[in-house]
């Protein structure tokens, strides 16, 4: 009632955003920063929360949390299950979220096989016998794509997925589209 | 044109010949029903159900039920196609798909089919099968973890290369898989060639000519650039 007649239009709240890569290779975020100077358009309207480039440890309150990798141990899965309880929208980017990747190829061995050939019986590497540091996450008997913790709201294939395809995602999420990709835009590989 | 025969197929008229099926008359008309484990070049198998189709209101498996004229056939509708996708992300987690590490990648069918009716998700638990492969023979890779059991290598061994190399065997999800009719139950112990049709007829990445990975780019295969649904009238591999 008592706003000043002429103030200047409020800007437009930015969308929160938190990123994070879990069983994953950092190769969704390389491809992510691949949208080149399109970053500056995405800064005018969205804000990072926890992701690689603010390097905040813990994920608050986001409109949209991406996701890269699968879950192969047990802080995988704190820190997916955090995502979730934070933000709005969640979306698996990358092969590996979505079906375990790379990283599950290690599913049909057993994982004390796993760590035993690799830190003790392998030639050529140090033998100082499994880690079991207690800051050291446990890893899960199998990775896990994240569709199998935690309710995920939109999938982006790709190995990784291609530059113009999370901009494609994220240019129609901020519009408040749902998203879609178009035949070229869609590879698993 | 008073005597072509002819149904209908999402609205469109499609003229048969007495005896074609749904399928191969749509193929002729150049219109694209999803399809895993037929081929036009040997007998349906009718076992994937992609190719499911609406007839007169009614659930069918468009590569078998022959056309009729008259008939209505509701090819790809929302609903059809969402029970596909359903099948298709059933393939998916059945097996082990992982596309990036494929070398069929770009010139699968699976893939294709998944693109075209834009499948985003496994949806359900993955499976992860343990399948070990075959590397035995000297020219050929069996990569069983992308079998979909569509059983054309079946067909192709024994139907036009007289040699029934392979066999469908086994119970259940995981434990149908294709065999190897040898003693050793290993392909470098049967008369396997890599010249066999069978050696060029997998719909997925089972079947992998040695020494030959990645001659075209990941980018520039089959169906990279243009969608299944556009090339119904390029001869199947």
């Amino acid at each position: 009632m008592n706003a000043p007649m002429n103030a200047a239009p409020v800007a437009a709240k930015k969308l929160k955003v938190a990123t994070t890569s879990l069983a994953g290779c950092f190769g969704c975020h390389m491809s992510f920063l691949d949208i080149d100077e399109r970053i500056l358009k995405l800064l005018e309207l969205v804000e990072f929360d926890r992701s690689p480039i603010t390097d905040i440890k813990h994920c608050g309150p986001c409109d949209l949390g991406l996701i890269e990798g699968g879950l192969c141990n047990a802080e995988n899965v704190h820190v997916l299950r955090e995502f979730r309880k934070n933000c709005k929208i969640l979306v698996a980017v990358g092969a590996c979220a979505i079906n375990g990747g790379l990283p599950a190829q290690r599913n049909h061995l057993d994982l004390r096989d796993i760590l035993e050939e690799v830190y003790q019986t392998e030639a050529g590497i140090s033998h100082g016998g499994i880690p079991n540091d207690p800051e050291l996450p446990l890893p899960l008997n199998q990775v896990h794509p994240i569709h199998e913790v935690v309710k995920v709201d939109y999938f982006l294939p790709g190995c990784p997925p291609p530059a113009d395809a999370i901009w494609k995602l994220l240019t129609d999420l901020l519009a408040g589209r749902t998203p879609t990709l178009g035949h070229g835009l869609m590879h698993y590989d | 044109m008073s005597n072509e025969l002819t149904f209908q197929l999402d609205g469109e008229d499609i003229s048969f010949t007495p005896g074609q099926t749904i399928m191969q008359a749509a193929k002729a008309a150049g219109v694209y029903i999803p399809h895993l484990c037929w081929h036009p070049d040997f007998p349906a198998h009718g076992s994937c159900k992609l190719c499911t189709v609406k007839v007169n209101g009614r659930f069918g498996s468009s590569c078998t039920m022959e056309a009729q004229a008259g008939m209505s056939v509701e090819n790809r509708t929302a609903e059809l196609d969402d029970k596909r996708r359903t099948l298709l992300q059933m393939f998916f987690v059945e097996g082990n798909h992982f596309c990036p590490s494929c070398e069929k990648s770009g010139n699968c069918t699976l893939q294709a089919t998944a693109y075209e009716l834009k499948m985003m998700s496994p949806h359900f638990d993955m499976f992860y099968p343990d399948r070990p492969v075959d590397a035995s023979h000297p020219d050929i890779l069996l990569d069983f973890n992308r079998c979909i059991m569509c059983s054309l290598c079946v067909t192709a061994s024994r139907e036009v290369d007289g040699k029934n190399v392979f066999a469908m065997g086994g119970r259940g999800i995981l434990g149908r898989r294709i065999h190897i009719n040898s003693e050793s139950g290993k392909l470098a112990d049967t008369d396997f060639a890599v010249t066999d049709r069978a050696a060029s007829i997998c719909p997925v990445g089972v079947i992998l000519v040695k020494r030959k990975g990645f001659a075209v780019p990941i980018g520039e295969r089959q169906y990279d650039k243009t969608p299944i649904n556009e090339q119904v009238k390029e001869p199947t591999a």
